[in-house]
């Protein structure tokens, strides 16, 4: 009797718990959406586009942030005045939220103005008119509302009004302003601010007139605060002057640029120069919200077509509609074949076409691949490792997609991306460095050796280009086709590349005076240093990798790995020989690559970016005349010279540029690849019944397996119970007798 | 060529001297003796005394470094001999091609086509996408779709034949040993050792070495014909990383204790035996330690390794001597941070052993508190410390894996199998999936761990005072 | 009692001070502040002057434990030790080194790490205890010996596998539930129910082996044989005795660990997305963030404490005989 019971109670536990399981997943089942999504059910109809991000943004104050992670956020917030144009390349700049591109006008010491075909040394400075479109509007925000006296409400909040405050949320009032010059004025004294940090305030002192005086000036200013009887006082920036920013009216105002600074425009179209009100300033700055994470940092208040309004950067960030927004339209034209690729379908309409966007912290790529494989996500860039999944290399070196993929309807994109990753000799180096032709020789044999179409096959699983010169295409005074190959490093052969043999490779290496890999002198094996940074998975691969490629000349590769910060220190004090870095492009110009070589920005001495130390007068000569340059031939032949001083000296292996391919799903559409803007969001529209669709297609949950599990280990249990019960019943039995 | 001593290696064969030490020493001891074979009688723990013991000498044969010489060139100062930079071990000689035979990228196993298509130049001109066929794995063979399975049969026949006669010869050499051992002991005939009649199960022994030596067989008659587990992403064995991790393995289990030992037992038998001050000071040392997060004490001193490596580049000649400083350091951090927990049974054990008459009586006799505590306590906690260090090694092992994860285990560049399963959950992804890189970690590290689980179960029935008293 | 208690927390400020000074050093040694600058500025375009006014914005100027430049006690308060240390004790976190309030993250990711802890503790001592149950129950039989045998296999597997192979399974071929990430409330349940399930199975082996030893032990007891040897059923004797009595070191056990639930799991928050204070510790690690590592080395430290104080007090409870002094 007892056992029965105690039998009873046991399974009867199972059955409750299996029932429990099943009735949960019977009501997750009832909403019609597949067990495994992770969104609520709500939300499955709606207009929401999902989007995941891997590391949480630092910082989303537009005069610091610096991180394409970051941009991806505030590029849709804060406006500056021009953008990219989204269809057309090569890449166009296009006004956004000013009525045109400001064509810089180019006056002398004495002010008088001066003809824009002028040589360029006699320029003192440039003058930038930007004019702004009118009736553009800030998303609604507390730190425009203002009370029927025309007080702000929030501005001085008192410690009983703080209590109710957790969120952003909290403020009940909302209102608007519309946009004003001086905002845009404001934000470039933003980038001198002492507690800002801006990344580009040393940059931009020497072209700003009067930016590097205004930085002084607002450190001292801040200093007194600090010392002062009020440390927490607000540091109002309107009270100060920049003499190289002018208000004109509220629609107008003109930035003064020392001697000429063409790239001055594209630096226009990022953040750093977008609009910030001062009211969102005055508002953050209260002591009492710094304490709640409720700081500019983190709260953006922009004119853009979306505002934040989650930021929980431990789970997910939020952008919603801006109802203000000014309606900016579809462009209606773009490249040839935008419109066979359906890229022109909405053009002329009302944007942005999605009402919210929903990023998700993901860090982990296999679970961001699958949720995307199931649809839970619209787009994905592609993991290495899932590559051979999604994409086959066709006979001829193009890609497409698997069937598998083709099956679900997803669709590919490929671009170049302006970035260039690179291995870098420190030319500071006794053995690898120098001007010396036993080096430049070691240089280049290398550089054949290191055979980057393997590594790119391999770990890229093709998606780059070895790349031939510091330029990646789609920059000015890229060449393609035999003009533009390394011919120290490749052959031109039946129409493509080739790389040189290892044997040429040795033969460099004997003129250097390693024969075989040994000193000719000492006959000492020749020892490389390569520093390195990060410890994922794949690095143990890489580096081996690169072992066995200088093995090819005998020459022994010891790999010495640290963290980020170690690498850099060894950077700054020049201890390095061989290292590995890469430069994602600020704007598609010639420039902003080859400052990476130029002398006076080396790293060990002037603490600059050019990490390789390379300093070669006649390229820092040629450079300084390229810089200022508009494109066209004159600028051609000016890079091919630098191109060909830097093949010839070989204080980088070029290394290769990075394929962006991304894929996103059938519902996703205007998907075109932009990689220089990030504020392509307005564009992007989605088609959620379509989506919903799939999803409960692809997603059909399997059950038999547990079910099975259950049964099996009934029946592995019971012939115990049974034995068991079989053995009491018998003594039971004994026991009467 | 020029022998290298690393670190690691010096501590390891210490450790083999200190544990030969002690074993003579036992051999006086007829308690000990006793207690060792119980171990010994009871066939899990014969069975996996053989198979740790396979997984020990693989791990001294990989211990064994040294720099191959370069071949003399011209220029060459008389009398000077320059070595090249790459370490290598006795293991690597044994294991020969398995090292050198590299493919471009995977490879399935056995497989003797590349994983992965690629563009080929037809001989009659054009192009097409295939697989192409591997550089070592499976060349012999000229058409691999129909004749790779009877080759691999074949090769495996022989690998039987060949572990059968290896362990027949074993097992004569056994049966001549101990009939010379028990000259008058006519139980020990040939059959009595294989059917387990003798008194010690000698032939659980010999049937695990029978597997052992079949599997030792077969992979020396396919490892360099075929790539039995595969190749990884750059083409290297899996099966050569696999039995490479093995030395990383066993270092961090038994270095660990090694380096954790003399402060746990220094330590919990002064605290017992002093108590008062001592005693507050030593626990207050275990409390504050065990009451940090210990992952974090391992991040950082991870960290603070790399930091010395890179300030001091001179130091280390050559890749492998680093990625060996930062093993010792991990070894010597999971001492640090595992020391408390056998601290405390000792305090607590010695506590209770001072008390003891002959203890008591030993220091009214003016004996020396030193004395006393090597010769009276130590003896007397020392299967404490036996059973805490076997169930500690296992838990080590898969240690290194999880640390391997979160980016603060052994160095990225050194064979281990946390390092392969962090770089599995990538190829997990791909599809077709690549499987064998986790599989061949898989499967060994079940192998030592299973093994060490059951050894230890062996030594706690063996040695545990209160176990014993209950059977 | 209470005289003990209290004289125990006063205890733990020692030990506290201690921690605090170990993860200093260990953190200083390897972490410049200079380097944590670099880390939080970001990587392009950092000038030296950036750095130093980090630095003196952060309180990061000051020397590490002694100013030999102030005078008095001064000279030990005005150091970056003191200024940062202080604070916690009062459990006032300040803001991480990336801006953000500490306290504030703190409360919002205990949820989740408590969210995926509790159900794992609670479903696993079931399982465990049930599991364990059954084999001592039938101590002797072929269940008993396969499920030891299961137990020690289940041991050997390092529990990455089954992370990666219960992923693997339930969220890509299954389909049951998402394959990662969390929401709050109830919605939550179908993200953690797979790593609840797969943290119950991992420990299966080691859990269910140390349970069975307890109760066999119980089933050896005099007491137990007595029962046994007059007539009362085998289950009433486990049911009543044997379980009830092992249920004492067990739960003791398990109190010492109850809070540093708290902490979260490192290695299963960050492979399920689950936004807890384990991934948070992780990512403070890798980012080189000291002043969350410091606070969460604080924060686990005093809950550790809390724990052995709390495992003292419940053996009182559960055995009166036991005195605290």
């Amino acid at each position: 009797m007892n056992l029965i019971r105690r039998r009873a109670a046991t399974t009867g536990k199972t059955t409750t718990l299996i029932g429990l399981i099943l009735s949960w997943l019977l009501l997750t089942g009832c909403s019609e959406q597949p067990w495994n999504s992770p969104y609520p059910a709500t939300e499955q109809q709606q207009n929401i586009l999902y989007q995941s991000f891997e590391e949480r943004p630092k910082h989303l104050d537009p005069a610091r942030s610096y991180s394409s992670v970051e941009w991806t956020f505030i590029e849709q917030i804060y406006e500056a005045p021009l953008q990219y144009h989204f269809l057309k390349r090569p890449y166009e700049l296009i006004s956004r939220t000013a009525t045109s591109v400001p064509v810089p006008q180019y006056i002398d010491a004495e002010g008088n103005p001066l003809p824009h075909e002028v040589d360029p040394s006699k320029v003192a400075f440039s003058l930038y008119d930007i004019h702004l479109q009118p009736g553009i509007l800030y998303q609604p925000h507390p730190a425009f509302a203002k009370n029927p006296q025309g007080e702000f409400l929030y501005h001085e909040l008192s410690d009983a009004e703080l209590e109710e405050i957790e969120a952003l949320d909290d403020f009940k009032v909302t209102d608007s302003r519309p946009l004003s010059a001086s905002d845009y004025v404001y934000q470039i004294k933003r980038l001198a601010h002492p507690s800002i940090h801006s990344p580009i305030f040393g940059l931009m002192s020497e072209y700003i007139v009067g930016l590097d005086d205004l930085g002084k000036r607002l450190h001292e200013a801040q200093e007194q605060i600090r010392t002062g009887d009020n440390p927490d006082a607000f540091l109002d920036l309107r009270e100060f002057e920049l003499e190289g920013v002018e208000v004109v009216s509220d629609t107008h105002y003109r930035v003064k640029i020392k001697g000429v600074y063409p790239q001055f425009q594209y630096w226009l179209a990022m953040p750093f120069f977008a609009a910030v009100p001062w009211e969102a300033d005055r508002f953050y700055a209260q002591p009492g919200l710094v304490e709640k994470n409720i700081v500019m940092n983190w709260y953006p208040v922009g004119t853009g077509p979306y505002m934040l309004t989650v930021n929980n950067p431990n789970k997910e960030m939020i952008l919603e509609k801006n109802p203000n927004f000014r309606g900016e339209t579809y462009p209606e034209e773009g490249e040839a074949g935008d419109k066979a690729a359906g890229y022109l379908q909405d053009a002329g309409k009302t944007m942005p076409f999605i009402d919210r966007v929903v990023f998700k912290l993901e860090k982990e790529t296999i679970p961001y691949w699958n949720k995307f494989l199931q649809g839970y996500y619209d787009t994905s860039g592609i993991a290495s490792d899932s590559f051979d999944q999604a994409i086959q290399v066709g006979s001829g070196g193009e890609v497409q997609l698997t069937e598998q993929m083709q099956e679900k309807g997803i669709q590919l994109l490929t671009a170049v991306a302006p970035s260039v990753f690179y291995m870098g000799f420190n030319m500071l180096d006794p053995v690898v460095g120098g001007d010396a032709e036993q080096a430049r020789l070691l240089r280049r044999a290398i550089a054949i050796a290191v055979d980057y179409e393997e590594y790119i096959s391999i770990f890229l699983n093709g998606r780059g280009l070895a790349a031939q010169s510091p330029l990646p295409p789609g920059i000015f005074g890229y060449r393609e086709g035999e003009s533009g190959i390394n011919p120290y490093v490749y052959d031109w052969v039946d129409g493509k590349p080739h790389r040189k043999s290892i044997e040429e490779a040795k033969a460099l290496l004997e003129q250097a005076g390693y024969p075989s890999g040994r000193d000719a002198a000492t006959g000492k094996p020749l020892v490389l240093n390569f520093d390195t940074t990060g410890a994922g998975p794949d690095s143990k691969a890489q580096r081996d990798w690169l072992v066995k490629q200088f093995k090819k000349l005998d020459i022994q590769l010891v790999i010495r790995a640290t963290d980020y910060n170690r690498f850099q220190e060894k950077m700054l004090n020049g201890t390095a020989q061989l290292f590995q870095w890469g430069w994602n492009a600020d704007y598609p110009d010639p420039e902003n690559f080859m400052f990476l070589l130029y002398g006076p920005n080396g790293k060990v001495n002037y603490r600059g970016e050019n990490a390789a130390n390379y300093h070669s007068p006649e390229f820092d000569a040629l450079f300084e005349r390229m810089k200022n340059m508009d494109n066209g031939p004159d600028r051609q032949l000016l890079i091919d010279n630098m191109i060909e001083l830097l093949r010839k000296d070989s204080p980088w292996l070029f290394g290769f540029n990075p394929k962006a391919f991304s894929l996103h799903h059938s519902w996703y559409k205007n998907a075109k690849p932009n990689l220089m803007s990030r504020n392509t969001l307005k564009y992007k529209r989605i088609e959620p019944v379509e989506r919903n669709e799939k999803r409960n297609l692809w997603n059909q949950p399997v059950i038999w397996p547990i079910v099975a599990f259950v049964m099996l280990l009934i029946a592995l249990v019971w012939p115990a119970v049974a034995g068991y019960r079989r053995h009491e019943r018998a003594s039971a039995h004994g026991g009467k007798s | 060529m020029k022998p290298v001593f690393l670190t690691t290696d010096i501590l390891i064969f210490l450790l083999v001297g200190i544990v030969v030490a002690f074993a003579l020493y036992a051999r006086n001891k007829p308690q000990i003796r006793e207690s060792w074979r119980d171990v010994l009688r009871s066939k899990m723990g014969m069975g996996s005394l053989v198979v740790l013991l396979a997984f020990v000498t693989v791990g001294l044969l990989d211990s064994l470094h040294f720099r191959e010489a370069l071949p003399a060139s011209e220029q060459q100062i008389e009398g000077e001999q320059h070595y090249s930079v790459e370490v290598l071990s006795v293991l690597d000689v044994v294991l020969g091609e398995m090292r050198t035979n590299v493919e471009k990228t995977y490879s399935a196993p056995f497989s003797a086509y590349l994983f992965t298509k690629e563009t080929i130049e037809l001989p009659g001109g054009g192009q097409a996408r295939e697989y192409p066929r591997l550089a070592f794995g499976g060349i012999h063979l000229s058409d691999p779709a129909t004749e790779t399975s009877s080759d691999i049969l074949s090769r495996l026949v022989l690998a039987l034949v060949q572990a059968v006669v290896l362990v027949l010869l074993i097992s004569l050499l056994l049966k001549l040993w101990l009939s010379l051992r028990h000259p008058d002991d006519a139980s020990y005939s040939y059959s009595a050792i294989w059917r387990g009649k003798t008194e010690l199960p000698w032939h659980v022994a010999l049937y695990t070495l029978a597997v052992i030596l079949f599997l030792i067989a077969a992979v020396y008659n396919l490892g360099t014909a075929y790539h039995i587990l595969g190749t990884d992403k750059i083409g290297q064995d899996v099966l050569y990383q696999a039995i490479k991790s093995i030395r990383t393995g066993l270092m961090i289990g038994t270095l660990t204790t090694l380096v954790m030992l003399p402060f746990a037992v220094m330590l919990g038998i002064m605290a017992g035996y002093f108590q008062g001050l001592v005693d507050d000071v030593i626990q207050y040392i275990y409390t504050t330690f065990s009451s940090i997060p210990g992952i974090l004490l391992i991040a950082a001193a991870v960290l603070m390794v790399d930091v010395y490596i890179a300030n001091n580049p001179d130091a280390f000649e050559t890749s492998v001597e680093r990625a060996d400083i930062k093993l010792l350091f991990l070894c010597i951090i999971l001492g640090v941070a595992s020391w408390m927990g056998l601290c405390r049974m000792l305090r607590g054990e010695s506590f209770k052993l001072r008390e003891l008459d002959y203890v008591q009586a030993a220091q009214a006799f003016g004996v020396s508190n030193r004395l006393i505590m090597t010769r009276h306590i130590l003896p007397n906690v020392m299967h404490i410390v036996l059973i805490a260090v076997v169930l500690d090694f296992s838990g080590l092992v898969l240690a290194e894996a999880v640390l391997s994860y979160i980016g603060v285990g052994v160095d990225p560049s050194m064979n281990s199998w946390g390092n392969m399963i962090n770089r599995a959950r990538l190829e997990m992804a791909r599809d077709p999936m690549v499987w064998w890189s986790l599989l061949g970690a898989f499967i060994f590290m079940f192998a030592l761990v299973l093994a060490a689980n059951l050894f230890s179960d062996a030594v706690r029935d063996a040695f545990d005072p209160r176990l014993r008293k209950r059977t | 009692m209470w005289a003990y208690i209290i004289r125990r927390i006063l205890y733990a400020f020692p030990i506290l001070l201690g921690v605090n000074l170990i993860t200093f050093v260990l953190f200083f040694i390897v972490n410049s502040p200079d380097d944590m600058a670099r880390m939080q500025l970001g990587m392009k375009r950092v000038t030296p002057e950036a750095i130093e006014s980090w630095k003196q914005e952060r309180g990061y100027d000051k020397p590490l434990v002694y100013n030999a430049e102030a005078s008095g006690s001064d000279a030990l308060t005005q150091t970056i030790f003191f200024e940062k240390s202080a604070k916690l004790f009062v459990f006032d976190f300040g803001s991480s080194d990336s801006g953000r309030d500490i306290g504030a993250d703190i409360k919002q990711r205990m949820f989740p790490s408590l969210a995926l802890a509790v159900p794992t503790l609670i479903i696993g001592m079931l399982v465990y205890i049930t599991f364990s149950g059954i084999l001592a129950f039938f101590r002797g039989t072929y269940l008993d010996l396969s499920g030891v045998v299961l137990c020690v296999i289940l041991m050997s597997i390092s529990g990455l596998f089954y992370i990666i192979g219960g992923q693997y399974l339930v969220g890509k071929i299954l389909h049951l539930v998402p394959i990662s990430g969390y929401d709050s409330g109830w919605s939550a349940l179908k993200f953690v129910a797979l790593p609840v399930i797969i943290g119950v199975v991992g420990s299966i082996g080691g859990s269910s082996r140390f349970y069975r030893t307890i109760f066999l032990e119980e089933m050896n007891r005099d007491y137990v044989r007595t029962a046994r040897a007059k007539g009362v059923a085998e289950n009433l004797v486990m049911l009543r005795h044997v379980l009830r009595n092992s249920m004492i070191p067990i739960l003791t056990n398990v109190v010492t660990a109850l809070p540093l639930l708290f902490m979260g799991s490192l290695v299963m928050e960050s492979f399920f997305g689950i936004p807890g204070l384990g991934s948070y510790t992780i990512e403070a690690i890798q980012n080189q963030d000291f002043a969350i590592v410091r606070s969460m080395v604080f924060l686990g430290s005093a809950l550790y404490i809390l724990g052995l104080i709390m495992t003292d007090i419940s053996y009182t409870l559960a055995d009166p005989r036991v005195r605290l002094s």
